[in-house]
């Protein structure tokens, strides 16, 4: 049975606007995967499911075999952390430790173990430096990682990151990926919402496309980025090295390090 | 005469002791697309609001050096009348939106009114700006019921909308799935060719290449290069300083070393690298 389990879930807003529709989806513990599609899919939505910020208005999602609908937001917050996309969304306190230790105050932790909590996820998120000065002191993709290490500290099983890498760098981008690779290593799930294919490409092995409120593809970022009627369907592209690749004839290429193979051995992939 | 010039600026914020930009002087030129690229915190943003008179008017702070805006020094302009002059699309498109227009069509129009275009005008703007950002599903929706790329998007129409000479957009794409990423990149091309300069901050190295006329590097607030596309976008030191080469001459480099030979001109997108490959008979 999976961890975290979407069973022909739908959800209309208050306006009346179906954002999602009729979606399965099943997430085991360690099992990471990249939610990808063009802007307005239901991707945002789906995702505030998970963590019961949206409960369905058709369908169920169950966490570790609790259905959203009955279990508390506190519960579900235990075991499902969402970080939101716009962080400025997320962000109320006046240092980042305080935003990093909040919460874990309903926990009841001891002084001590609150602080190495706090610590631990400002070291993954580089922000150890940081910790006493205002968040807004930071810029907004900085900010970003402060909301990221808020619900790290809270030590849920799935992680959910929304559009993590818009507005980062190359380092940052490379710190994330990091990340992502050692809570995989904790046997964390991590769910991540994003529009870098390259992104995708270096860090997933399962990418589920969205478009047009529904799920078009659970697959790997091969099958995803070479399936040319897929992408048309879904508005998305391929990452620009498959496209370099597809110019140059040859199909199934996901990388600098694979078309180089490529061009040594003219048989690869063919 | 150059459209802006940035002498000798260095800059404080209040309150740090560390300096963020130091003795940056560039000019640019009326009609270019320049993209301003570095690691984060390198100082990109503070100089859009350099540019855009926000530092020292509303962020205060320790600026020196002279701005000029058109030929004229940017003390000598009231901020409101910049607005006319200077689009500037945030680099956080929440916080772009009024708050307080009901629906996509009047939000992009918030800023005519406040200027006092007359309503015929702008109605006529507003359909014009809402067919170039392909809206018009999005119009009789609030801007808050938006997803975040959507939002994105129309806070980009709102600056178009007024019309600016210069257009400052921090990071457009940065909420966007990656055809409205290309749609974006697109537009603009279409205002360059109405004449406006372009100053782009963008992390997206391979759409700067395929799109800009020339890169302006930012490391730790110092502007450490800046020149055509082609020269900047495939000097490996562009690395070093903390920013990114296209993923197309990434890959010729590495080929090149690979075989052992040397290369005048790198290819920076998909398109230079199978012309260049072609050529060479290897295709």
């Amino acid at each position: 049975m999976s961890y975290l389990s979407l069973k022909n879930v739908s959800y209309s807003y208050a306006n009346g606007y179906e954002a999602v529709q009729n979606m399965n989806l099943d997430f085991d513990l360690g099992e990471s995967a990249a939610i990808i599609g063009q802007n307005g899919a239901g991707k945002t939505t789906a995702v505030k499911l998970m963590n019961r910020l949206l409960i369905p208005t058709k369908g169920e999602v169950l966490v570790n075999n609790l259905s959203t609908k009955e279990a508390t937001t506190a519960e579900i917050s235990k075991m499902i952390g969402y970080v939101f996309q716009n962080p400025d969304d997320q962000i109320f306190q006046d240092t980042i430790y305080k935003e990093i230790a909040y919460g874990l105050k309903n926990q009841k932790l001891g002084s001590d173990v609150m602080k190495n909590k706090v610590e631990a996820a400002a070291e993954i998120c580089g922000l150890k430096e940081s910790l006493n000065e205002h968040p807004y002191n930071l810029p907004y993709s900085k900010r970003k990682f402060i909301t990221i290490a808020a619900v790290l500290a809270t030590d849920p099983n799935v992680i959910i990151l929304d559009e993590p890498t818009a507005g980062q760098d190359r380092e940052s981008t490379e710190r994330l990926g990091k990340l992502i690779s050692h809570l995989a290593n904790q046997n964390k799930t991590v769910i991540t919402i994003t529009h870098d294919m390259e992104f995708v490409v270096r860090e997933f092995k399962r990418v589920i496309v969205l478009a047009d409120k529904q799920k078009r593809r659970d697959a790997s970022p091969r099958e995803i980025f070479w399936d040319e009627e897929l992408l048309r369907l879904s508005d998305l592209k391929q990452p620009f090295i498959c496209q370099l690749a597809d110019t140059l004839g040859y199909k199934g290429i996901l990388t600098i390090e694979e078309l180089l193979e490529r061009d040594k051995n003219e048989t690869y992939y063919n | 005469m150059s459209i802006i010039s940035l002498i000798n600026i260095n800059y404080t914020y209040p309150l740090e002791e560390k300096q963020t930009i130091h003795s940056l002087s560039l000019d640019l030129e009326k009609g270019c697309v320049y993209g301003l690229t570095g690691a984060n915190e390198s100082g990109k943003t503070t100089i859009c609001n350099i540019i855009r008179g926000f530092i020292p008017e509303l962020y205060k702070g320790e600026l020196t050096g002279e701005v000029m805006i058109k030929g004229k020094n940017i003390n000598d302009y009231n901020i409101g009348d910049l607005a006319t002059i200077i689009g500037y699309s945030f680099q956080n498109p929440f916080t772009q939106l009024s708050g307080v227009k009901d629906t996509v069509y009047e939000e992009i129009a918030y800023g005519m009114e406040n200027i006092g275009v007359p309503r015929s005008k702008m109605i006529q703007k507003v359909d014009e700006i809402v067919k170039m950002f392909q809206l018009e599903d999005l119009i009789d929706k609030n801007p808050f019921e938006l997803s975040g790329g959507q939002k994105q998007r129309v806070a980009i129409a709102s600056v178009v909308a007024l019309d600016p000479e210069i257009i400052i957009l921090d990071e457009p794409t940065s909420q966007l799935d990656p055809k409205s990423t290309e749609d974006i990149f697109e537009i603009i091309q279409l205002l360059k060719k109405q004449g406006k300069t372009i100053l782009l901050v963008e992390h997206k190295v391979d759409l700067l290449a395929a799109y800009c006329d020339e890169i302006l590097l930012i490391s730790r607030g110092e502007l450490v290069m800046q020149g055509p596309v082609k020269e900047i976008l495939s000097n490996p030191k562009v690395v070093e300083y903390g920013g990114q080469l296209p993923q197309v001459a990434l890959y010729f480099i590495k080929k090149a070393k690979a075989n052992g030979s040397s290369v005048s001109q790198v290819p920076l997108t998909v398109q230079e690298v199978y012309d260049h490959l072609n050529k060479d008979g290897e295709v």
